[in-house]
């Protein structure tokens, strides 16, 4: 039983990293109908911006918020530059583009940071057991950062200006453009926050898995399927898709297929989900005119 | 994609004199390249062979139906494995191997395609990719173990030329898999060019449409997976025939990304692309080495971007272009 309880709380921690780059996923996918299959490298090339900084004597958290910006800038330039002129282009050209850009920048960070696996600083107290014991010091503050980020993105939709325009853009961008929202620019900003996001979780998860340049293919996968699960059009349903995903991920691998199918799960996750409903668990059904 | 501009031609397109004589000096200089040039470079240009088979299946489905893959390195990966288990544990002759694989390949793919049904383009992408990343793990798998070897893979022999023709392996290895390409190339010619490709494209370009014209896009779609899996399955026991070892890590994800990179270069919706495109993905990682040697990924991703912005019917895109501009009477001035 204690067995079972220590599954699920790491399972939590994990997934909030999931649910991070799911939302950050979601909020691509709802403002452009884009899938960004490169989330999961810019994240990791994020994560070795923090580490280089760590490494050059930074504090744990400058470093954290230092890389939040610059993670923020390079989205926000990304879309200006490469998603911009494919506003308008075929489903299989934006693919394209998200696949040119996963390489790039898997390549990149293997050839500026190497190759080789790295360990990465966690700021949390490791030493102690929290909780009873069910849980690393790590997971919890992991899970504790996850989740204030969680709320402040939840508070800047909801209570800011900005927040408003950039939902406003998403949801309706002829009608934006028309009561003076720069939908452009929102998108760009949706960029932007969404590669933030994704740097966060990278640093959350760097500790547990270790970095190098491949760290996120994986967890790119779990974050899908948790987007899938809580819904794609629904940014809460991704959020708590991707903690169910952490915990489903972590009992299924203990009592069920083991730990080296794991991945497979996350494919049966999206498989299922899609067949059966493929609007997930929140999500709205989309109608489409013909 | 873009090749949906062109407007479709409803009788079978004819052959023309051009074309023919464009594929006969092909041919002809495929097959004298096997006594012209060292076991390397044969073995290099038996895997363009085979990549351009991968190709032409992930361009069958993607290109021509619209249903975006990002996981054909799966089927290739289960094509070199049948190949390597049948030959390795039952001692089945190599060519006896590819209508099993191809069988193999062709009812997961028809799986596959199932759910695929339910998913428009980027969701497909999505499994598909899921599938992709997924493989080396499941290949992995200690129940699989016995069969597949694990993280140690499986050794094959290189097959010796038959009939005691006065040739080396390799020259015999790439002549063999050149004419399984040379049929595979037929079939999807004679496929596409017809009805049923036909009825691929309006599927892709119009889906209710075709529909309203009486196509079971239902049934065309999961069959057209299943023969595009089929032909990626062949192309990878073809490849694993050549390399002559499969192992789980020799299938990551990547494959299924460098097989759908070859597609875009070539051009996604041309028969004749998937050449261009293998070209592409067995030469341009040794150029883009020379190029920046720390990045060649890098290199090709800007390559795919490239083309995307400014050729999407790829490299036989620009060459109908070509052929159409030198063909064209000169009207300038009149």
């Amino acid at each position: 039983m204690d067995g079972f309880i220590h599954q699920i709380f790491s399972g939590i921690a994990t997934g909030g990293i999931y649910a991070s780059v799911a939302l950050a996923l979601v909020m691509i996918y709802q403002s452009t109908h884009h899938v960004n299959f490169a989330q999961g490298e810019m994240a990791t090339f994020s994560t070795f911006i923090a580490y280089t900084l760590i490494q050059a004597g930074v504090p744990y958290w400058v470093a954290l918020a230092a890389t939040f910006v610059i993670s923020f800038a390079m989205g926000v330039a990304i879309e200006r530059i490469f998603l911009r002129p494919m506003a308008n282009a075929p489903e299989l050209s934006s693919v394209g583009v998200f696949i040119g850009l996963l390489l790039i920048y898997t390549s990149v960070s293997g050839w500026i940071f190497g190759y080789t696996i790295k360990t990465f600083p966690t700021p949390f107290d490791t030493g102690h057991p929290m909780l009873g014991g069910y849980v690393s010091g790590h997971e919890l503050g992991a899970t504790a950062v996850t989740l204030v980020m969680l709320v402040s993105i939840y508070a800047f939709f909801r209570f800011t200006r900005l927040g408003l325009a950039m939902r406003a853009a998403a949801y309706n961008p002829v009608s934006s453009r028309l009561v003076g929202v720069r939908v452009g620019w929102m998108l760009a900003l949706g960029w932007g926050l969404a590669a933030g996001i994704g740097s966060i979780a990278g640093c959350m998860v760097a500790p547990i898995v270790f970095l190098d340049p491949n760290m996120m293919a994986g967890i790119l996968l779990y974050a899908f399927a948790g987007a899938l699960l809580g819904g794609i059009t629904n940014p809460l349903g991704a959020v708590l898709g991707g903690f169910a995903v952490g915990v489903i991920e972590n009992i299924g691998g203990a009592y069920l297929v083991g730990t080296e199918l794991k991945l497979t799960m996350a494919l049966v996750i999206i498989i299922a989900v899609l067949t059966v409903k493929p609007s997930g668990l929140l999500g709205k059904t989309v109608q489409s005119r013909v | 994609m873009t090749a949906g501009t062109r407007a479709p031609t409803l009788l079978k397109p004819a052959i023309t004199p051009m074309a023919a004589g464009g594929v006969l000096v092909g041919l002809v200089l495929a097959i004298g390249a096997a006594f012209f040039f060292s076991n390397y470079h044969l073995f290099q240009l038996t895997m363009v062979v085979v990549y351009a088979i991968a190709i032409l299946g992930l361009s069958i489905v993607t290109g021509f139906n619209g249903q975006i893959s990002l996981g054909h390195g799966a089927f290739y990966a289960i094509g070199a494995y049948v190949t390597a288990i049948l030959m390795d544990k039952w001692d089945i002759p190599y060519f006896y191997t590819l209508p099993v694989s191809a069988l193999v390949c062709a009812c997961v793919g028809f799986l596959i395609g199932l759910p695929a049904l339910r998913l428009g383009g980027l969701y497909l992408a999505l499994t598909t990719f899921a599938l992709a990343v997924a493989i080396p793990q499941l290949l992995k798998h200690k129940l699989l173990e016995d069969f597949t070897g694990g993280v140690q893979g499986i050794v094959i022999l290189k097959p010796d030329p038959p009939f005691g023709l006065p040739i080396n392996s390799d020259q015999w290895l790439y002549l063999f898999t050149l004419g399984v390409g040379c049929v595979m190339f037929l079939l999807a010619w004679n496929l596409l060019r017809g009805r049923i490709g036909r009825a691929m494209r309006a599927i892709r370009d119009r889906a209710v449409a075709a529909e309203a014209m009486g196509i079971d896009i239902a049934m065309l779609k999961t069959r057209t997976f299943a023969v595009s899996a089929m032909f990626t399955g062949i192309a990878g026991s073809l490849g694993a025939i050549a390399v002559q070892f499969v192992a789980p890590d020799s299938f990551t994800v990547f494959v299924s990304i460098d097989l759908f990179v070859g597609m875009i270069v070539g051009g996604a919706a041309s028969i004749f692309g998937a050449v261009f495109g293998a070209f592409f993905i067995q030469f341009v990682p040794n150029l883009a080495d020379e190029v920046s040697k720390a990045a060649p990924g890098a290199v090709r991703g800007m390559i795919l971007i490239v083309f995307l912005y400014l050729a999407p019917a790829g490299m036989a895109g620009l060459t109908r272009m070509a052929i159409r501009r030198l063909r064209r009477p000169k009207t300038t001035g009149a």
